[in-house]
């Protein structure tokens, strides 16, 4: 038997492992932050914005064209996945409790785990290969079928959250069912909807993988829907694994914007839901 | 056949409670709206069968072609148009298996800091930074580890483990930089956030009871995690390792800007390797043959029933810890 003292150093000793897995776990994130921001600042300035990219050998340009780019096809992921989402999600919510719900869930959970590559093969397959082209839509498509089960997911849990004595409130008062469901407890539910949408579009917005063989990427800046279109990650990785230091540099400057872009989306997530709390 | 007893009234048969079952069928609305729902939701099943369809009709002439012996042959010739996967697979597994060895007993270390013994003031701040490293975009991580990762593990810690560790068939080779060592250990920081965070809402769901049993026997704080906490939470974590596995077979854009993209088997960590998404990224946009599309299919069809078959495994697991509470599905 190792001794009392024994036992208590050994205790310690790990207990400063776990501090020290800890702080290794926060290094790499400090690291690429400061990185970000050493490389990237110094790099935007107003044509940075206002730009798009110029042939390769000449400097200036600048990324416009893949943020108009990243705007649309996020925008256009909305507008397709959210309402699935949403409804979805109130279906498990409300309805969800049998063998129905159980595969809903199942699935939702299944797709949010299959690869983004493999979601771009299947926007490839399913719509650029029958239409002849890449275009935005496609993009737009396979980034909706990555942010429709995270949505999904997480109005289900908002709704769950509802407290029932406003469903029968409701109902006490003479709603029909669907009213309340719609009028009360989606509403109730409301900040935390958005919040779950915020989050899916921060993690939409960074994916480069299901836009290689869909968006295809561009050097203009388009806003047509059904042509190639230029995206933030889509750009930083063809500058980023392209020979020339002025498009490693605007690279960084790139891969700066799309995470201020992201964590504005997190921090509006959780703003909107703080809010929520305090009026609760 | 003799009269059957009359069936029971519709409304004797019992209910689920809380699904306000009596009120069906009270207004034409709420109809509408139950089907309008069902509707989109059943809009994820579908998607599922469209997706796991349009992969296998798209890797059909290529399974025609290689049948299953494409799993098991070394050959990636675009210009015969001869294929097969077997180095891409096992670079696939053998890249994630690098990052779980570095990410899981960080991860693990993680989980138990933030439920045992870190400050309460520590817990809320440092449980965020571990989820903004899931937030960092893929790509970002690839650029990071180009420009970054490498030239420090190749300048700066290889030059010192080199005398220790090349006669290790795992260091044999000359280090250049892109490497499968490089794309694990970028691997372990991209998936070491999912790991962390499921790990540790198992850790939560611990019942105080075990604990206090354990500390009440005499055992020291890290004795009752190790001895009572981990062993009452492992299914749980070995569902979480599971799961950061199945992120970690599929992630695309770092791994492809730092594998160096090698259609070779080797056991050497520092010698450039390759990877099914990493191959599919590569090689899509550039395939000039219907044969060679169609082998990247096939990958793609492998990647995603390997990645359906480890979800599946990962989320039972937790399930069975987690059953009846959210929070272990709200960490997924």
């Amino acid at each position: 038997m190792a001794s009392r003292l024994g036992r208590k150093l050994f205790g310690a000793a790990m207990t400063g492992a776990t501090y020290a897995a800890a702080a290794l776990a926060i290094l790499p994130l400090a690291a690429i932050l400061a990185m970000l921001v050493a490389k990237g600042a110094g790099s935007l300035d107003w044509n940075f914005f206002t730009q798009p990219m110029v042939p390769a050998g000449e400097t200036g340009g600048g990324f416009a064209h893949a943020i108009v780019g990243t705007l649309i096809i996020v925008g256009l992921a909305c507008a397709i996945g959210v309402p699935v989402g949403i409804g979805a999600g109130v279906y498990l919510a409300e309805f969800g409790s049998g063998t129905l719900g159980w595969l809903v869930r199942f699935v939702a959970d299944t797709l949010n785990g299959i690869p983004s590559i493999v979601i771009g093969i299947f926007a490839w397959t399913w719509i650029v290969r029958p239409s002849g082209k890449f275009t935005a839509f496609a993009g737009g498509v396979a980034l909706a079928v990555i942010l429709v089960p995270i949505v999904a997911r997480t109005t289900e849990e908002m709704v769950r959250l509802v407290p029932n004595s406003l469903r029968e409130a409701a109902l006490a008062l003479g709603y029909p069912r669907w009213r309340t469901s719609l009028q009360v407890v989606v509403r109730t539910a409301g900040p935390g909807i958005i919040t779950g949408c915020l989050v899916a579009m921060a993690r939409v917005a960074g994916e480069t993988a299901p836009l290689l063989f869909t968006a295809l990427g561009s050097l203009y800046v388009s806003t047509r829907l059904f042509e190639p279109m230029a995206a933030l990650p889509l750009q930083i990785y063809v500058f980023a694994t392209g020979p020339y230091d002025e498009w490693h540099r605007q690279a960084w400057a790139g891969a700066l914007v799309l995470i201020v872009l992201v964590l504005l989306l997190g921090i509006a997530a959780r703003i909107v839901t703080r809010g929520r709390r305090e009026r609760a | 056949m003799t009269s059957a007893p009359a069936a029971p009234p519709r409304e004797a048969r019992p209910r689920a409670s809380g699904e306000w079952q009596a009120l069906r069928g009270v207004s034409r609305g709420d109809v509408v709206y139950r089907v309008v729902l069902t509707a989109l939701a059943l809009i994820l099943p579908a998607l599922l069968l469209i997706i796991a369809g349009e992969l296998v009709v798209g890797a059909w002439p290529a399974i025609r072609q290689f049948g299953a012996g494409f799993l098991t042959r070394s050959v990636w010739d675009p210009v015969v148009g001869d294929f097969g996967a077997l180095p891409l697979i096992v670079g696939t597994l053998y890249t994630s298996l690098v990052a779980m060895v570095i990410a899981v007993p960080l991860a693990l270390g993680v989980a138990i800091f933030l439920t045992e013994f870190a400050p309460r003031w520590l817990r809320r701040p440092v449980a965020t930074l571990v989820e903004l490293l899931a937030a960092v975009p893929s790509v970002i991580y690839g650029l990071w580890g180009v420009f970054v990762l490498l030239p420090v593990l190749r300048d700066g810690l290889w030059p010192m483990l080199r005398p220790a560790l090349s006669w290790l068939p795992f260091f044999r080779g000359a280090f250049y930089g892109p490497s499968v060592l490089a794309a694990g250990v970028i691997l372990s920081i991209m998936v070491l956030p999912y790991i962390a965070a499921v790990s540790r809402e198992v850790l939560l769901a611990v019942p105080a009871s075990q604990r206090e049993g354990a500390l009440a026997l005499g055992a020291t704080r890290w004795e009752t995690v190790w001895t009572v906490i981990l062993p009452y939470g492992r299914a749980g974590i070995v569902g979480a390792v599971i799961l950061g596995l199945g992120r970690a077979l599929g992630e695309t854009m770092a791994v492809t800007m730092l594998i160096g993209n090698r259609h070779e088997i080797s056991l050497s960590l520092i010698e450039p390797g390759y990877t099914i998404a990493a191959a599919i990224a590569n090689e899509f946009a550039e395939a000039a043959t219907d044969i060679h599309l169609s082998a990247l299919v096939y990958i793609a069809l492998v990647l995603f029933g390997l990645s359906v078959l480890i979800n599946a495994i990962a989320r039972w697991l937790i399930w069975r810890v987690a059953r009846g509470s959210a929070a272990g599905s709200s960490a997924l």
